[in-house]
């Protein structure tokens, strides 16, 4: 046996053994050590601001006052004033505009009140200031955060939507700067301590809930970009492809309506699109291989985490070999159990306007000092390729179409620009006659910059209520 | 003022921990003992201003008078300490009573601010056990047969561990301790330093022919006894120590791979068999995910680490109580929270320096017995901290051991001063006998 034969080593041996086990312990602590360096200097700065951490940051507020929030454009979103008896209110000039996108600070804290909420308990204002602060007995003016938040554009997207429920978010496709974001029903942030209990209360509106990140609608027609994507891959030649349209597609039992019961009559792949033919677009999932769709979905960040600097849940899709048959096909046209946030959605139009390639999403710049001083920028970071050059070229083909000849026809004749997108009415309860109003596109067709995402709650037809607030984004946008 | 005393005293506390930590390191470029025992002499101007300045910062901001009696009390101790060394056993390791001062008044602070009935009950265990402590070096001295005795000893040490495993009601899915006359007892830190000496007592002793059959198989029943109990830190502590002391015992590099590869296999089992082990690295891999379970100890332990920063809170100035178990397991990420990351890596600095040194000691024996007693002890020593500092800072999956000397636990305590002891003993009697 191989252990008979063991003799024990010499002293030199077993010190030259000695020696090579205290370097790799050395090694092992040099590692955790360069750990500790690397958290503290680097990761630590998104990791702590979690609203589990609040308790730090109250701490922190009892001696640095909370610095400024302001938009790309140089207004004040938040500040906090100091009366002459010491008492600090944090004022919202902008009110219920900015309710989820720059959120409170008041039981707990949301939006960039909570993403930021470190930055804005920091000071680096001068040293020798801070000191004499210090001495004196003041507190230290906190550090000023820079959002890529437009005033403009957050105002037009906001009176666009009305009174109505939902979501809007614009965001930049060249460099992920989130311009807009809006969510409907909101509250006035500077009144958050009176209406606390009532807006908690209120589970019918949910006024609380950031509806762009965190609310998982079913996407409808939109989700067909998907299903259009995964079509492509498997058939490079899409102009062969023919469909009868009668109104409805039926097999294995599982049957599908076009919307309102419509009846598209011959279509080809483009047309199935652009008019959003629910039956050819059965017909389609139903030739579609489940687990190569599975990883296209993969691929677009269903089912997992997405680069959203605001709180956000994931989007959900059924797609793998043992999905059944009338869940691919109800999946195929954006129903069934499949979800989605509008702010996901934005990102998959996003990486199709921008070449395939999905720009990280942020929302803050730079954070400056008190006095000004730049104390750190935020560079634009490619996050992921969605998809190929030449897949998202005809995925921008088949949006343009859906303005030109199809459900997109509120974004023709346009002033200055070409708009590309895609509709959805989305069924959300057994009242088949209701539906979430959907609408994602982007502009300019052929250089885009930036990608509008739109819901409204029971809007009814995308076309119809959605397109309409895009388009007055859109012109917004490009007005100037 | 009082927030400008605050601030200054976080950079200057963090200055001497640095002064303190490169003396440890400087000490081995000197050959000359003269200028080493200068050093070490000098370490202590360092240690005891970290240790006034820590109690002055609390004093200050509880107003709480005790607290100065429990320094003064301390400081005395500590230095009756550092002194009693000197005369009772010259030949003795001074950087080794430094370290131990230093990492033990560490403690001493972080605990006085955490739960200050906990500081004092560490400090009276602390005192018993140094009681205890400084006779070992005179016992190993004398004691020279002790070697002979590797199987009772294998035998004691299993019994213990299985009397825990089938006697001791479960905490949080792991069975770690007995209660005997009103103290817990956690077998698995006694049997620590048991095991080593039975391990290198066979391993030197026996006939050659069963001498690794039957280490292997004394290791193989200690590990599956504290798999059993589920207390998994342990069982890889005492499964690497039993790869290394083979390794140093034989010189065969082939032992060494094939432990390791072993570890691996054992963890991969370890995580298919133990769900418990699962949620670990579940935590591990995600904590925020995992925040309302699994992952919130680790979230809120880099919560604190990260608000932290280089530079700390500030004594009392933090949320260290919102980490669980911030006593024991997470007391890494409490001082780093309070006094800074450097001042968290400059500890950690001084743990490394300890383990050096119980290596250059081993290095020393020409009997290997001792020798392997020594290594045993390092790699018991130089595990736990990289177990326990790798957790809580997300390096490694949470294993739940102790920080040597600094974390709260009468058991982590004791044992981690009769280590010291032990390898304190064993350098005496090297130095005395000549034995180098």
């Amino acid at each position: 046996m191989f252990w008979r034969k063991n003799t024990i080593a010499d002293n030199d041996k077993a010190n030259r053994q000695i020696m090579k086990v205290t370097y790799i312990f050395v090694g092992l602590f040099i590692l955790l050590i360069s750990h500790i360096f690397y958290f503290t200097a680097f990761e630590s700065e998104n990791f702590i601001n979690n609203p589990y951490n609040d308790k730090r940051a109250q701490l922190l507020s009892k001696k640095i006052v909370r610095g400024t929030v302001y938009s790309r454009n140089g207004d004040v979103l938040a500040k906090t004033y100091t009366d002459d008896a010491g008492n600090e209110t944090r004022v919202y000039p902008y009110g219920p505009l900015f309710a989820h996108a720059v959120g409170f600070v008041s039981h707990g804290s949301s939006g960039i009140e909570q993403i930021a909420g470190f930055k804005l308990l920091k000071s680096d204002d001068a040293p020798a200031t801070r000191i004499r602060n210090d001495l004196a007995g003041i507190k230290n003016k906190g550090d000023s955060v820079f959002t890529t938040l437009d005033t403009s554009l957050q105002a037009t997207a906001y009176s666009a939507l009305g009174d109505r429920k939902g979501a809007v978010v614009v965001f930049n496709v060249k460099t992920g700067e989130i311009l807009a974001l809006i969510s409907k029903p909101d509250f006035d942030p500077n009144r958050i301590d009176d209406i606390w209990d009532a807006v908690n209360e209120d589970t019918l509106n949910s006024p609380l809930l950031n509806r762009a990140t965190q609310g998982l609608y079913p996407p409808g027609s939109t989700f067909k970009i998907v299903t259009a994507l995964e079509f492509i891959k498997e058939n490079p030649a899409t102009d062969k492809y023919g469909f009868d349209c009668t109104g409805s597609f039926e097999e294995n039992g599982v049957k599908i309506n076009c919307y309102h019961g419509q009846q598209h009559g011959h279509m080809d792949f483009s047309s199935s699109f652009a008019r959003s033919c629910n039956s050819s677009f059965a017909n389609i999932s139903s030739t579609l291989n489940k687990e190569s769709f599975g990883k296209t979905c993969d691929d677009l960040l269903f089912n997992k985490g997405i680069p959203c600097p605001y709180g956000y849940k994931n989007s959900y899709v059924d797609m793998s070999k043992d999905t059944s048959f009338g869940e691919l096909i109800q999946a195929g046209i954006g129903q069934g159990r499949t979800q989605i946030t509008p702010m996901h959605m934005a990102m998959i139009t996003g990486a199709i306007a921008n070449n395939g390639m999905l720009m990280k999403p942020m929302v803050i710049s730079s954070v400056k000092n008190i006095v000004g001083g730049t104390v750190r920028t935020y560079g634009y970071k490619e996050y992921a390729r969605l998809m190929s050059p030449e897949e998202s070229l005809a995925l921008k083909d088949l949006m343009r179409q859906v303005v030109i000849s199809g459900t997109g026809s509120r974004l023709q004749e346009t002033n200055g620009y070409e708009a590309a997108g895609k509709t959805g009415s989305a069924e959300y309860s057994a009242d088949k006659t209701k539906s979430h109003a959907w609408f994602t596109g982007f502009a300019p067709f052929d250089d885009p910059e930036i990608a509008v995402t739109v819901i409204v709650e029971g809007g009814g037809s995308g076309g119809e209520t959605a397109v309409p607030i895009a388009r007055m984004v859109f012109d917004d946008y490009f007005s100037n | 003022m009082y927030i400008i005393f605050i601030t200054v005293s976080k950079y200057i506390l963090i200055a001497l921990m640095a002064v303190y930590a490169i003396q440890c390191f400087s000490v081995f470029s000197h050959d000359d003992k003269k200028e080493r025992d200068g050093i070490y002499l000098r370490q202590v101007a360092p240690m005891s201003s970290v240790y006034l300045l820590s109690f002055l910062l609390l004093y200050i901001e509880t107003g709480d008078s005790l607290l100065l009696k429990f320094y003064a009390l301390t400081q005395i101790i500590i230095w009756a300490l550092i002194l009693l060394y000197r005369y009772m056993y010259p030949e003795a390791s001074k950087l080794l009573v430094n370290n131990m001062c230093m990492l033990m008044s560490t403690g001493f602070v972080i605990l006085s601010r955490l739960n200050f009935d906990k500081a004092k009950k560490q400090f009276i265990v602390a005192l018993v056990s140094i009681a205890m402590a400084v006779v070992i070096p005179y016992i190993l001295k004398k004691f020279k047969r002790l070697r002979r005795f590797y199987l009772f000893l294998a035998a004691a040490g299993a019994a213990s561990l299985l009397t825990v495993l089938l006697f001791s009601t479960s905490v949080n899915g792991s069975k770690l301790s007995i209660m005997i006359g009103g103290m817990s007892f956690q077998a698995s830190e006694f049997v620590k330093i048991i095991f080593v000496f039975s391990m290198a007592g066979m391993l030197t002793c026996m006939n050659e022919k069963y001498r690794i059959l039957s280490a292997t198989v004394t290791a193989a029943i200690h590990v599956l006894l504290l798999v059993a109990s589920k207390d998994l830190g342990s069982a890889v502590i005492f499964f690497m120590v039993y790869v290394i002391m083979l390794f140093v015992a034989t010189g065969r590099l082939s032992y060494f791979i094939i432990g390791l590869a072993g570890a691996a296999v054992c963890s991969v089992l370890g995580y298919v068999m133990f769900s418990h082990v699962r949620v670990r690295v579940a935590a591990f891999s995600d904590p925020l995910s995992n925040i309302d379970g699994s992952g919130y100890q680790i979230a809120q332990s880099l919560f604190a680490i990260g608000t932290g920063g280089f530079d700390g809170m500030g004594l009392m100035q933090g949320a260290p109580y919102r980490i669980p178990v911030v006593e024991a397991d997470f007391i890494f990420a409490a001082i780093c929270e309070e006094f800074g990351a450097l001042y968290g890596i400059c500890l950690l600095l001084i743990c490394i320096s300890c383990f050096i040194m119980f290596m250059n000691i081993a290095m020393r024996f020409k009997d290997m017995f001792y020798k392997l007693v020594a290594v045993g002890l390092a790699a018991t020593y130089g595990f736990q901290v990289f177990l326990t500092v790798g957790g809580v800072t997300k390096f490694i999956p949470l294993t739940g051991v102790t920080l040597p000397l600094v974390s709260y636990g009468s058991n982590s305590i004791m044992v981690s001063l009769i280590m010291f002891s032990v390898i304190q003993g064993l350098y005496v009697s090297v130095n005395s006998s000549n034995i180098t």
